[in-house]
């Protein structure tokens, strides 16, 4: 039995232990929201945060999470308002959607690391993150329009 | 005249061996009735258990294998050059562990490496480091093990071909290795120091891996620190002979033993994992401030961390590249990139927590990739290095192939040395270490 928190609330999983995470969470836990791409860590399509970090879960085995906390696209905001979904909608990013959630759940980490990134910066760290439709140049506005709208609701306290 | 030489001769042999039966005689000491935990104070359990976690003895007395054991009772699988062996069990069971061990069978055991019943034991037991320890430190730990849960379980016989299986080699190896004899501070250093090199060389018995062992496995004296060999991982080098482009100061040193990671060398990985966040984020702050204290002057971090800013000015600029401007047409950047750049990406100035920096990293700068290709193949639990996030395992995701095909990249591009060598056979041989695939391949 393997026990960490999911979008903030306490979990359980009996899988054996080497269960890739994203199975734990989508056939588990029924959080489909992030999508198996590759299988190999080589596309971003399952990213999902543990610890606040952005982490391939097809390849990041359950017994490895043991005590961590997890989010997923479904538990980056409530209500799906986190800044990065706001200017994601806005710019209308997605083509066919797929792997937006893990898109999505890299820039949120990368704002963190990186709250004013530069081209450079976003190219460095989404370069990992694949994109059959190729919406890259929407992926990098939104990622800089929620930049600003991290930035501004900051100096606004 | 042949004669008398000859009688010399034999006089001679017969006296030498008659002295070493002499040197190698323990006798029995009595078992005692297993003491009341009422005889210790709960002020000397505690200061035991701090001696305890200092010397991390539940690491190697605790089964792992076989779906692990109960805490101290024992049975943890050691492969030795020499063939298998099993740790004893050192819980108070009077049969089976301790139980019967007066305080002073305790303290010859770890002083001169003999059981309560005069047997030798084989130095993967490290008294040639325990014998520094103090008579009161000894005492608390007595306090510790004789309170703890008695567990009455065995441990599998030890795996050493005749005849290291005679115990009266290993008084041979005594007279040839081993130097008793308690710590005597030195008085032209401080008592920060004192603590340290104390703990250092005894109790914690860091050499045990970071020194290389002799043919006979002995810790091999005049190259102290210089790095080893250990469950094929490197251990390495904890004296000025550490690659590694920034220097471990004090300050890294301590982040890194306490917390389990040190912002500009990165995480601890692989048996060094238990270290910090089992053992020495559980003792006083002081203690591990004395042994990082200590390794800074081992590596003579004073002379040399005048370099660190040019150092991480350079690893930071070597951070990002391939990965920027226009796509590259360099294939082992694109598979780097895919595979590694998310997080193993930083900007100028300086890296970021949780953002290891490969240019920085002590296994990139190692002789051989042996620690990058254990990390890539098993990942970091959030358990280990830096706590709560986690490194996925590449068992599945890299072939040997591509490994090596990272492994020069990043050497080629992140570091000044010479490429390695032979890359995609030591991907091979470091792959076959791994006893069960970390993950489940999702194909």
């Amino acid at each position: 039995m393997i026990k960490f928190k999911l979008n903030g609330r306490d979990v359980s999983v009996d899988v054996p232990e080497d269960t890739p995470l994203l199975w734990a969470l989508r056939d588990e836990l029924d959080q489909t929201g992030t999508k198996f791409g590759c299988g190999v860590g080589q596309c971003g399509a399952c990213t999902v945060h543990v610890g606040g970090r952005a982490t391939r879960s097809c390849i990041t085995p359950i017994s490895s999470i043991e005590g961590a906390e997890i989010t997923t696209i479904e538990g980056l905001h409530p209500e799906g308002e986190h800044p990065v979904q706001q200017a994601w909608r806005e710019i209308q990013v997605p083509q066919c959607g797929y792997c937006q959630s893990g898109q999505i759940m890299q820039a949120a980490s990368l704002l963190k690391d990186y709250p004013d990134p530069t081209d450079e910066e976003i190219d460095g760290v989404m370069g990992g993150s694949l994109c059959r439709c190729m919406t890259y140049v929407r992926i990098r506005k939104a990622i800089k329009k929620a930049a600003a709208a991290m930035r501004e609701e900051k100096s606004n306290g | 005249m042949i004669k008398r030489l000859l009688a010399g001769a034999v006089g001679a042999g017969v006296l030498g061996g008659l002295g070493f039966l002499y040197y190698a005689w323990y006798p029995p000491i009595a078992p005692i009735e297993r003491p009341a935990a009422s005889s210790f104070s709960a002020e000397q359990i505690e200061r035991g258990r701090i001696v305890a976690a200092e010397g991390y003895c539940a690491e190697c007395h605790t089964r792992t294998d076989n779906g692990g054991g109960p805490e101290l009772a024992g049975d943890y699988k050691m492969e030795t050059p020499f063939g298998a062996i099993y740790s004893s069990n050192i819980t108070p069971d009077v049969e089976m562990g301790i139980g019967a061990w007066s305080e002073e069978a305790l303290r010859r055991s770890l002083h001169y490496g003999v059981s309560r019943k005069g047997v030798h034991l084989i130095p993967a037991f490290p008294y040639d480091h325990f014998t520094k320890m103090t008579d009161q430190d000894i005492s608390d730990l007595y306090a510790y093990l004789m309170t703890r849960p008695a567990v009455h379980m065995s441990r599998r016989p030890n795996e050493l071909p005749f005849p290291l299986s005679l115990r009266i080699g290993q008084a041979a190896w005594k007279l040839l290795f081993f130097t008793p004899g308690v710590y005597k501070p030195d008085p032209s250093h401080d008592a920060l120091w004192n603590r340290g090199a104390y703990l250092a060389e005894g109790n914690a018995h860091c050499g045990a891996c970071h020194t290389p062992r002799n043919l006979m496995g002995a810790e091999k004296k005049g190259s102290m620190y210089d790095g080893a060999v250990v469950d094929a991982w490197i251990a390495p080098p904890l004296n000025d002979k550490n690659p590694t482009p920034t220097t471990w100061t004090e300050d890294e040193l301590y982040q890194y033993l306490r917390f389990g990671v040190a912002p500009l060398h990165g995480p601890a990985g692989g048996p060094m994992s238990p270290v910090p966040h089992r053992f020495l984020s559980q003792v006083p702050e002081y203690d591990v401030h004395a042994i990082a204290h200590y390794y800074a002057d081992v590596d003579h971090a004073a002379e040399r961390q005048g370099h660190d800013k040019a150092a991480l000015a350079r690893a930071m600029e070597q951070s990002k590249k391939d990965l920027i401007g226009p796509n590259t047409l360099d294939p082992d950047a694109r598979l780097y990139q895919g595979a590694c750049g998310a997080c193993h990406y930083n900007a100028a100035p300086m890296p970021v927590l949780g953002r290891p920096d490969l240019a920085l990293n002590n296994a990139l700068w190692l002789d051989e990739p042996t620690n990058l290709y254990q990390v890539m193949l098993h990942g970091l639990t959030a358990e280990e290095g830096q706590s709560g996030i986690a490194m996925p395992s590449f068992y599945n995701a890299l072939s040997d192939a591509d490994m090596a095909r990272i492994a020069a990249y990043l050497r080629r591009t992140r570091t000044t040395l010479p490429p390695w060598t032979d890359l995609e056979k030591k991907a091979a041989e470091i792959r076959k270490t791994v006893k069960t695939p970390p993950v489940n391949s999702s194909h």
